[in-house]
């Protein structure tokens, strides 16, 4: 059986994160699991976690009235679910719930803003990682703003 | 690569044998060949003229099964006269073919490689001729990945066939949407998202594009960090083919014509020409 300290000694956002960071992370992390259909979070809740999903894939929706819930993005193997629990003031802008069966490293986010602050390297590492997320996501969504596949005959 | 026939400007009258709306702008023509004509011999990325009497002809990739003899397989999207009018054709009805034309996917040259296939909107049609192939002699492959992102989950090609290559299990395949709706459950985000996560030896990767030119630009800068070298990397280009001969020069893309070198190009070739904004 994985350990904790393997996958995430292991995963590529982490790499390069010196031992001792990992070992506090994985004081920081919990094995979850969701049913197909249940919410990882909702819009507008507390982002107190940040979630590695190892297996499954997770909707990201926002409620449009008139239409009901529009997905505007997946996280599937091997992503990083949720950035807003590093920027003021940490609600998730989106519902995300999970597709199918979905297992997943929970990271108490509450508990690592704590220590990124005392310890501003960490901090900063965590940030570094989360910055590529978040270019990532931004490029992801300029494309899908581009309405790419309109034009092709 | 199968000879053209003997004068590539004179086009073979074929009759529709089947026509199939894929999407609601997108349909598949199934042509045969006149009768002791031979047939359509033809490699995977390579186009047929086709015309529609009275309207115009138009450049169309050839989408169907290479190693089927018979009919020739034809998915058209409808943005213009001719493509409209190709869209009502019905069984019976008589086109023009002129082809086959252009360059093809390096399948044979693949041999002993893994195999990615990324596959945006249309750009589907010249690379199912491709996996066809592929999967004839899977065994002459490594692993062998399928991406292919349509716009909504109503603009996705072959779903049967998507459905049934996603149950192989010699056969990593990713289907996402730009925009989920009506129900979507799977995938929603852009399909070079996906290039990271497949698994696949970079070293040892044949990668074949085909989409929007911008989408196939990110495609193959996400394939060359997944450390795939340049020169294996191959892209079909399309520009305003018209003599499909290399006489013409409206399909002039820099000191290329992409009828008669291309559609499908190494990366190399076309490298710095994607970088320009004039061409």
């Amino acid at each position: 059986m994985e350990t904790l300290e393997r996958v995430l000694g292991e995963h590529p956002f982490f790499e390069g994160l010196e031992a001792p960071y990992v070992q506090l992370l994985v004081g920081c992390a919990t094995n979850v699991r969701f049913e197909r259909g249940a919410l990882l979070f909702r819009e507008g809740d507390e982002a107190n976690q940040f979630y590695i999903i190892r297996r499954g894939t997770v909707a990201l929706t926002v409620f449009v009235p008139q239409r009901g819930p529009v997905t505007v993005g997946t996280v599937g193997d091997g992503e990083i679910l949720g950035w807003t629990w590093l920027i003021p003031p940490y609600h998730w802008h989106f519902t995300a719930r999970a597709e199918g069966l979905t297992r997943a490293i929970a990271l108490d986010a509450k508990c690592l803003r704590t220590k990124c602050e005392e310890d501003r390297v960490l901090g900063y590492e965590l940030l570094k990682r989360f910055a590529h997320i978040l270019e990532q996501r931004l490029h992801a969504t300029r494309l899908q703003l581009l309405d790419l596949y309109g034009s092709r005959a | 690569m199968p000879p053209a026939p003997a004068d590539p400007m004179v086009p073979r009258s074929c009759r529709v044998e089947r026509a199939r709306r894929e999407t609601a702008d997108t349909f598949t023509l199934a042509l045969e060949a006149p009768p002791g004509d031979g047939g359509f011999a033809f490699a995977p990325g390579q186009f047929n003229m086709l015309w529609v009497f009275g309207v115009g002809e138009v450049p169309v990739s050839i989408s169907g099964d290479p190693t089927e003899p018979g009919a020739v397989v034809h998915t058209v999207r409808m943005v213009g006269a001719v493509t409209r009018a190709m869209g009502q054709l019905a069984r019976g009805d008589v086109v023009g073919v002129r082809g086959p034309f252009g360059s093809h996917w390096p399948v044979e040259a693949a041999a002993g490689n893994d195999v990615l296939i990324v596959a945006g909107g249309i750009g589907l049609a010249p690379l199912r001729a491709a996996v066809y192939q592929l999967l004839a002699s899977r065994e002459r492959y490594g692993k062998i990945a399928l991406l292919y992102g349509a716009r909504t989950p109503a603009d996705i090609l072959y779903r049967r066939e998507l459905r049934r290559w996603r149950a192989r299990s010699d056969l990593e395949v990713a289907v996402t949407v730009d925009r989920g709706m009506g129900g979507w459950r799977g995938n929603v985000g852009v399909v070079t998202a996906f290039i990271p996560r497949v698994s696949l030896d970079p070293s040892n990767t044949v990668a074949m594009v085909c989409g929007p030119e911008v989408m196939m630009r990110y495609a193959v800068r996400e394939i060359l960090r997944r450390g795939v070298a340049a020169h294996r990397i191959h892209l079909s280009m399309e520009r305003n083919m018209q003599c499909a001969i290399g006489l013409c020069g409206h399909c002039q893309y820099g000191p290329t014509f992409v009828c008669r070198e291309g559609p499908v190009f190494g990366y190399p070739r076309v490298e710095d020409l994607m970088a320009l904004w004039e061409i």
